[in-house]
């Protein structure tokens, strides 16, 4: 792989593949070192949180960081176009990561940067090493990644996260329980996808009743902003909150996942059971994009 | 062969089992001039369909990008070239994998619909039609497909 765009492009094996590579990297088992390399970092979208991730991965590999988050100050502002921004900034560096509200503009930045993109968000779109480090985590904690059940909770029609993560874990004959109010269903045509695919899904609207049976529980925040009727929100906002006392008949490698940041769609006493594994996820997620920044950095040599 | 209702042509086009209603938007998307001599049928019978459009255009042979575009309106229609009375070739249009500056994203946030980047879409199914963005990924089906116009330089 050239780029890292989207989770459709990509094959079963590709993914296997850089799951491996951040397994051997946790485990140093494989200590890649690219001291030469600089990873050009532009955020048209501030997102101070996967922006650290991917200065972190790239510093734990020797490589060096130039940042531009915003594009206040910038050239772009002055009126530069998007692609002019793109061929020059890569013309600085040896990768390129890039998070923009555009939907469909990283992919198009890889066709003209010259060096391997990374997607680190394109709107509505895709956030691939999102993905990948929620497929690191599932794997990681459930001793294999094939056959598992999967609730996902909260925003399932607008969360990104969720759609990138249905689309990845489609290749590993998951059994999925869908857990949101009615209107924020999972949209028909991801469904409609699912059914092509044969893949088992539950649509339901609470959360307990399905906990006893699940492998992983996916949780997501459920934004003010996305409800036309207030009195709405206010109704289900706390129908879908996760608390400790919810969690009596879990199976023993049940763990709960969360894209962070979270509001109070999980109780903070859940934090100090030993199903709460989202601060291990966003770990996680620094050894994924060393995977990512290595494999794509090597296949660009 | 069936007498058609609409008078024979000596030289042009027939498009054929346009469904019905849809010959408007099909000649909406030819490039049409004041002087082309065009005849619509609508709600013909038909023995493929209950109803079905029909176009003949005179003196004109259609282009390999505006095939494609009827095809994405009519997916069933025949294309017959007429020389001298004779249809000297008969075709089924055919909707192409891909679709390069043919269909405008819906998308109003999509990279396309921002900056100067040309549209390329892939057919993902074809009964009932449905297209996906190569830039956005959204997919859209028959009634959410805009097709773009096409360039003047393209027509003869
Ligand atoms: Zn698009």
């Amino acid at each position: 792989m050239k780029h890292l765009i989207s989770i459709r492009d990509m094959t079963k094996k590709e993914i296997l593949n850089f799951l491996n590579a951040a397994e051997k990297i946790e485990k140093s088992e494989m200590r890649p070192k690219f001291p030469d390399s600089i990873m050009s970092i532009l955020f048209f979208e501030p997102s101070t949180r996967t922006r650290f991730s991917f200065e972190t991965a790239m510093k734990k590999l020797s490589g060096k960081t130039i940042t531009m988050s915003g594009s206040a100050g910038t050239s772009m502002e002055k009126g530069e176009s998007f692609a002019d921004t793109i061929k020059t900034i890569s013309r600085y560096s040896n990768i390129m990561v890039i998070r923009s509200a555009i939907e469909g503009s990283v992919r198009y930045a890889a066709e003209i940067a010259g060096i391997p993109v990374i997607n680190a968000g394109d709107g509505a779109n895709q956030h691939p090493s999102q993905a990948l480090l929620d497929l690191y985590s599932i794997k990681k904690t459930q001793a294999g990644i094939e056959n598992k059940t999967i609730a996902i909770v909260g925003d399932l029609k607008y969360g990104r996260a969720v759609h990138s993560l249905v689309d990845a874990m489609s290749h590993f004959a998951p059994e999925f329980y869908f857990i949101s109010p009615r209107h924020l269903r999972l949209p028909k045509k991801f469904r409609d996808e699912l059914d092509r695919k044969k893949i088992k899904y539950n649509e339901c609207a609470e959360i307990e009743e399905v906990i006893p049976a699940l492998d992983i529980m996916y949780v997501t925040r459920i934004q003010r902003e996305r409800f036309v009727d207030i009195e709405e929100y206010e109704k289900v906002k706390n129908s879908y909150v996760l608390k400790p006392e919810m969690l009596k008949n879990v199976k023993n490698n049940f763990k709960i996942l969360h894209p962070l940041p979270r509001v109070n769609e999980i109780d903070c006493g859940v934090d100090v059971t030993p199903y709460a594994y989202y601060f291990d996820q966003a770990e996680n997620g620094v050894y994924i994009r060393q995977a990512i920044i290595s494999i794509l950095l090597e296949g660009a040599q | 062969m069936k007498q058609l209702k609409v008078d024979a042509i000596k030289d042009g086009t027939v498009i054929d089992h346009i469904p019905a209603g849809k010959a408007m938007k099909v000649l909406n998307i030819l490039k049409l001039k004041d002087s082309d001599v065009v005849m619509v049928g609508v709600n013909l019978a038909s023995r493929k369909f209950a109803k079905k459009d029909l176009i003949k255009i005179e003196n004109r042979e259609l282009s390999g990008d505006e095939v494609d575009r009827i095809a994405l309106i009519a997916p069933d229609a025949n294309i017959s070239i007429i020389r001298n009375f004779e249809v000297v070739k008969k075709s089924e249009v055919n909707i192409p994998e891909k679709l390069s500056a043919i269909i405008v994203c819906q998308n109003h946030k999509c990279i396309t619909n921002t900056e100067p980047v040309t549209t390329c879409f892939y057919v993902e199914a074809r009964n009932p039609i449905m297209v996906r963005c190569h830039y956005c990924e959204k997919s859209f089906g028959a009634d959410e497909i805009k097709i773009a116009g096409i360039p003047v330089l393209a027509v003869n």
